[in-house]
């Protein structure tokens, strides 16, 4: 074989993420249960993290799975559960005519500049002042880069989870008047 | 190795799918997975292009994107949980008006 078994190995782990990931994509798009979809989202971002662990990014994989498919897909599954918005859609896909074929051709347009921009070359072939990738372990130069140059962001995203923390309280709070009663939703006038 | 464009063709058609489910389903639930399934196909050309490079500022700002959308999650489904409690919908055809 020209590829040798490290190769053999790594094709085979690629071509499974690969199938799992898109797998997951379509399922997630063409489902008529949110449930179903939030399962599916969990199969692609699985796909997406061995995809990731095979580019050297281990840490990243990681986080992938705690942080995306654990908290926030449960996140989701909690959501949906408490809503109660388990019916079924009639369809999946609304219209079912020409838009979702605009839909499509759109879709299929930007991705076609999106390879016709891969294509060019590099705008400016600057070095990035972030690091190289190969000076040690992945953590440790991750954690070099972020805590170093990148302290400054990386303060502010707690203020920004502070931010969206106390947002979603104030949101999903239900709003009492003084005599303790529960204030009712006005009801939309019309239609 | 894999080459990196095989990897950017697969976020390619990652995005591709989310921006789809984004554009045609109604369910509100469901875009803002959809959304999510956008985040993580940028995510995966960040690594891709990272590795290219030699650079971790590409793993960097998977970092930051990863905080920025949990983020982005938790409000996202606040107002999805409010918007339910006013119009008992989840329908984003039933909430087409501006009017609260």
């Amino acid at each position: 074989m020209i590829l040798g078994v490290v190769g053999m190995v790594n094709a085979i782990v690629f071509a499974v993420a690969v199938l799992i990931a898109l797998l997951g994509g379509a399922g997630l798009v063409s489902a008529r249960q949110p449930v179903h979809a939030a399962l599916f989202l969990v199969l692609t971002l699985f796909g997406v993290a061995v995809l990731f662990l095979q580019q050297g990014a281990q840490f990243l994989a990681a986080v992938q799975i705690v942080v995306y498919a654990g908290a926030v897909v449960v996140l989701f599954l909690f959501v949906i559960m408490l809503l109660g918005v388990d019916r079924v859609e009639v369809r999946a896909l609304v219209g079912s005519g020409w838009r979702v074929w605009a839909a499509a051709v759109g879709v299929i347009a930007v991705l076609a500049e999106l390879g016709f921009l891969l294509a060019g070359h590099e705008v400016t072939g600057a070095e990035a002042l972030a690091g190289s990738l190969s000076a040690g372990t992945n953590l440790g130069v991750l954690a070099r880069s972020v805590f170093t140059t990148y302290v400054l962001p990386f303060e502010l995203t707690s203020v920004l989870l502070v931010i969206a923390v106390v947002g979603a309280v104030v949101l999903a709070r239900r709003i009492r008047v003084e005599d303790g009663t529960k204030h009712e939703p006005r009801e939309e006038v019309g239609s | 190795m894999i080459p990196v464009s095989w990897y950017l063709i697969v976020a390619g058609l990652l995005f591709g799918l989310g921006a789809f489910g984004v554009l045609v389903r109604r369910n509100v639930l469901v875009m803002f997975m959809s959304i999510e399934l956008m985040l993580n196909a940028v995510n995966l050309t960040f690594v891709s292009f990272s590795r290219a490079l030699n650079d971790v500022g590409g793993q960097v700002a998977v970092f930051f994107v990863l905080v920025v959308a949990a983020a982005e999650v938790v409000v996202g489904l606040g107002i999805i949980v409010a918007l339910f409690r006013r119009r008992s919908t989840v329908t984003v055809d039933d909430v087409a008006r501006l009017k609260g």
